[in-house]
């Protein structure tokens, strides 16, 4: 099995100090990240504002689009900004994964007993 | 245990145990295992919010509908302001992060510059979050219901027939010296000449809000603006039951309180509103205290004493978290 607790080319937070060059390589990636943070809230906005909400498949997909893209946003943000993607891989699985068998778990109950629910306020109205 | 001896750990990094699990710090883990139990609070609240919205049988307000108000503007902008408050708190985390990588090179002054920014921008989206608080707690310029039932013709050309009871909204400026008239008739006195409404504020600036048109639908779909004669039909066949603003308990009681609010068709929609944006801003405010103590930590010189900078990394993780959970509300508040 594989050791995680040993320090391996100075990675440790603690130790890891970064050169000149290391930062100038780090700052261009932040700002990478930074271009395509606000692009994608630019592409968000413009499609809440250019389309209404309807009960047809366009607005389904859209749905599916904000979310997507709202998940990629976030992804950035865990990932690069918080540099969990820098992380042990352990340590990327031990915060991860736990969260999403919970929320993964809470949406389904949450939506399903919901719309049950809905469905039965109509039926009893 | 053949690796055993791989790597020499230097003393300072060990965690009590002699060892260093995930080879991170323990305040650092600490901070994800907290920010992980934070995330799942904020997940639990806006999955409640999903739950009563599929239950809700009335209609569901519309994010760009509610939220097109600009400060000192008229006129609809719709998700501008809030695209703005977005765009403010990512900046935000973007000088954050540059603060984290000028620690990594011991690169004080510019530590301290990043997060001045970063505390600045936590500053200018809670002013910001606070307008928009205040605006909705205003309210966009209230209701009144029907009297009687009344048929008028929809913009589109086709006869609308409106129950007694039915809720017509006010615009802003005209709802605002309404709210005032039923307070006060004298001083913010009501005349109607000629088919033309006028609300007048008197005092030392006079000034006066005209009725130019009415909403139907307001805030959800269909929402109809209704002008012309339709519109003073609409009018004179109001009852006096006037509703304004969001539901404070103790503010609306003039009107009949609560149940009267502007919002009231959807409580469960401002209920919502104001604990999970009030939860995320709290969050927001902590992050800006911390981020001045460190500051000041940084500005003391305790970081160049420990020989590294890790409370501004673990800072920064908080920091991010604030507008990693500002990612899910904005799209699950205004955009969907």
């Amino acid at each position: 099995m594989e050791r995680d607790d040993l320090i391996v080319n100075d990675s440790y937070a603690l130790n890891a100090h970064h050169s000149e060059e290391e930062g100038v390589a780090i700052r261009k990636k932040i700002y990478l990240v930074t271009v395509i943070l606000s692009v994608i809230t630019a592409i968000e906005v413009g499609m809440g504002v250019m389309f209404k909400r309807s009960e047809t498949f366009t607005w389904t997909a859209i749905k599916w689009t904000f979310i997507v893209l709202t998940l990629c946003k976030a992804g950035y943000i865990v990932m690069s900004f918080m540099h969990l993607g820098d992380e042990r891989k352990n340590l990327r699985n031990a915060v991860i994964l736990p969260y999403f068998v919970f929320i993964l778990y809470l949406i389904f109950i949450a939506i399903t007993e919901g719309l049950a629910h809905y469905g039965m306020d109509i039926m009893f109205h | 245990m053949s690796g055993e001896a791989k790597a020499a750990i230097s003393k300072d990094v060990l965690w009590g145990g002699g060892r260093s699990p995930f080879s991170v710090s323990y305040g650092k883990m600490m901070m994800w295992y907290f920010l992980v139990s934070d995330a799942l609070t904020f997940g639990g609240l806006l999955i409640a919010y999903a739950f009563w919205r599929a239950s809700a049988v009335d209609p569901w307000p519309i994010g760009e509908q509610a939220f097109r108000a600009l400060p000192g503007l008229e006129g609809e902008y719709p998700l501008a302001y809030v695209a703005l408050m977005t765009f403010i708190l990512i900046v935000s985390s973007v000088t954050m992060v540059l603060a984290v990588e000028a620690g990594h090179r011991n690169d004080r002054s510019s530590v301290l510059k990043w997060m001045g920014l970063t505390i600045v921008g936590g500053i200018f989206f809670l002013s910001s979050q606070a307008w928009e608080w205040s605006h909705f707690i205003h309210g966009g310029g209230g209701f009144f219901n029907l009297a009687k039932e009344v048929t008028i013709t929809a913009p589109n050309g086709e006869d609308m027939t409106l129950q007694a009871g039915e809720r017509v909204y006010m615009d802003h400026h005209f709802g605002h010296l309404m709210e005032m008239h039923l307070q006060d008739p004298l001083g913010v006195p009501l005349s109607e000449e000629g088919g033309h409404v006028v609300l007048t504020e008197l005092g030392d600036h006079p000034h006066e809000a005209h009725l130019h048109g009415l909403k139907l639908n307001k805030y959800i779909e269909d929402e109809t603006l209704v002008e012309g004669d339709a519109m003073m039909t609409l009018w004179n066949a109001r009852s006096e039951n006037f509703g304004f603003g969001a539901p404070i308990p103790g503010l609306g009681a003039d009107w009949g309180g609560i149940n009267h609010s502007e919002y009231a068709t959807q409580q469960g929609y401002s209920n919502f509103f104001f604990f999970i944006t009030g939860f995320h801003g709290f969050h927001v405010f902590s992050g800006v205290i911390i981020n001045i103590v460190v500051f000041f930590l940084v500005l003391n010189r305790v970081m160049e004493r420990r020989k590294h900078y890790e409370m501004v990394e673990k800072v920064g993780l908080y920091w991010h978290f604030v507008d990693l959970v500002w990612v899910f509300v904005f799209t699950f508040f205004y955009l969907i």
